[in-house]
C-alpha cells in the first residue's frame, strides 16, 4: 500500500488483487441476508478505498483502515436497504434459495462499465483509454489532445462520481 | 464490469499522492475560516477598545490560552476523525481536563469574592449574547471545518460533524475575544463553553447528512 501511495501500479494491482479477496470474506460474513449485494459492495469498496487512499497513514495498520471503510459502507449499505425494504415487500426468504449461486460470481449488478457511459467525455474518455490501453497518462493526453493534468483531473474527478453514482444506484 | 477489470482499472489509473495535499488542505480551511470569523468580528462587532490595556493582564491571557488549547486538541480531534480506522485516544480526555481546570479557577474566584460580586462574575454584563455571538463569529470556520472533512474520509460522521462544530467554536471563541469585554474565570468557564457547545451541536446534527461519501 506505502509503494502504492508513491505510484507504483504492479504494486497496487497486487495490493487490490488481495485486498478484493479479503473484503468479500469480510463481507460474506456479515451480509448472508443479501448474498446478492456483496459483489456491488465489494467493488464500491474498492473504488472508495481508491479514491480515499490519501487519508491512509502509512504509520497506521492498514487492515483498521481497511475495516473502517468497510464497516461505514457496509453499515451505509444496511441504512439504505433498510429504508428500501420498508418501501416494497421483502423478498428475503427467496433470496435465501438463490444465496449460493451469488456466491462465486465477480459480476455486480449494477455495471460500473454503463455507469462510466453516463460521465462526461472529459472524465470518461480519461479512465477509458488508461484502462483500455493500459497507456501511461502522456499516451492518453496526446491521443484525446487534453493535457496530462486535464487528464488526471479527469480520471480522478470521474472516479469520484463514479462512486457517488454507484451509491446513489445501489 | 467485473471485479477484476475494475481493479485493472484502477491500478492503471493510479496516480501518487502527495501527502502535502491533505495538510494543505487542513491549512486553507483553517486560515479562510479564521479570516472569515476575523472579519466578522472587526467588521460587524468592533474590536475591544481595552484591549492593549488588557494584554498586561493574567486574566486576559486565562482566557486566551482556555480557548487556544482547546482549539488546538480540536483541529488533532478532526484529523483523527477524518482518517478511517484511527482512534481518539487521550484527546477527548484532555478536552475535559482543559474544561475542569478552568471550572476550577472560576470556582476558586466566585469563593474568594464577597457574596453580593459573584453574580456579576458569572453574567458579566454580556451574557445573554455572549453564546450567540461565538456561534456567529465561528460560522465562517464552521463551513470550511466542513469542507476540510468532505475531502477526508471520516467514517463516524456525527462525531465528526460535531468535532468541526467544535473546532470552528473554540477558534471562534479566540477570535470573539478580541471583541469581548469580560475577563472573569466563571463567565468563560460557563458562556464561552456554550457558545463553543452551540456549532458542536448544530455539527453533530448536520454530519450525517453532509458528509456522507
Amino acid at each position: 500500500m506505502v509503494q502504492s501511495l508513491a505510484g507504483d501500479a504492479a504494486s497496487y494491482r497486487l495490493f487490490l488483487g488481495e485486498l478484493t479477496a479479503h473484503l468479500r470474506s469480510f463481507l460474506r460474513k456479515r451480509l448472508r441476508r443479501l448474498p446478492e449485494e456483496i459483489e456491488d459492495l465489494v467493488q464500491e469498496l474498492l473504488l472508495a478505498i481508491h479514491n480515499q487512499r490519501h487519508t491512509y497513514d502509512a504509520k497506521q495498520p492498514l487492515t483498521a483502515w481497511v475495516h473502517a471503510i468497510a464497516r461505514y459502507k457496509f453499515i451505509d449499505l444496511l441504512r439504505r436497504s433498510s429504508r428500501t425494504d420498508s418501501r416494497n415487500d421483502s423478498l428475503d426468504d427467496r433470496e435465501e434459495l438463490f444465496a449460493p449461486t451469488a456466491f462465486e460470481a465477480s459480476e455486480a449488478r449494477y455495471d460500473i462499465a454503463k455507469l462510466l457511459h453516463q460521465l462526461p467525455d472529459r472524465q470518461r474518455l480519461p479512465i477509458q483509454y488508461v484502462k483500455i490501453e493500459g497507456g501511461s497518462v502522456a499516451d492518453t493526453a496526446r491521443r484525446i489532445g487534453m493535457s496530462e493534468s486535464a487528464v488526471k483531473i479527469g480520471i480522478h474527478r470521474g472516479l469520484k462520481a463514479l462512486a457517488a453514482k454507484l451509491r446513489s444506484v445501489a | 464490469m467485473r471485479t477484476e477489470d475494475l481493479t485493472a482499472m484502477l491500478a492503471a489509473s493510479l496516480e501518487p499522492i502527495d501527502p502535502r495535499l491533505t495538510k494543505r488542505r487542513y491549512l486553507i480551511g483553517i486560515t479562510t475560516g479564521a479570516f472569515g470569523a476575523l472579519c466578522l468580528a472587526r467588521g460587524v462587532l468592533h474590536l475591544n477598545p481595552a484591549l492593549p490595556r488588557e494584554v498586561s493582564e493574567s486574566a486576559f491571557w486565562v482566557r486566551e490560552v482556555f480557548c487556544a488549547s482547546l482549539s488546538v486538541l480540536a483541529v488533532l480531534v478532526i484529523g483523527r476523525l477524518a482518517r478511517p480506522g484511527s482512534r481518539l485516544g487521550l484527546l477527548p480526555a484532555a478536552i475535559a481536563a482543559v474544561v475542569l481546570i478552568m471550572w476550577t479557577l472560576a470556582a476558586t474566584r466566585l469563593l474568594s469574592a464577597p457574596p453580593q460580586s459573584r453574580v456579576p462574575l458569572l453574567l458579566g454584563t454580556t451574557f445573554a449574547v455572549c453564546p450567540f455571538l461565538i456561534a456567529f463569529v465561528a460560522a465562517p470556520l464552521f463551513l470550511c471545518f466542513f469542507w476540510v472533512l468532505k475531502g477526508l474520509a471520516p467514517t463516524r460522521l456525527c462525531s465528526a460533524g460535531a468535532g468541526a462544530g467544535f473546532a470552528a467554536g473554540s477558534i471562534g471563541a479566540l477570535v470573539y475575544s478580541l471583541h469581548c469585554p469580560e475577563l472573569a474565570a466563571p463567565f468563560i468557564g460557563v458562556w464561552y463553553l456554550l457558545g463553543m457547545l452551540i456549532p458542536t451541536a448544530i455539527g453533530a446534527s448536520l454530519g450525517p447528512r453532509l458528509l456522507r461519501w
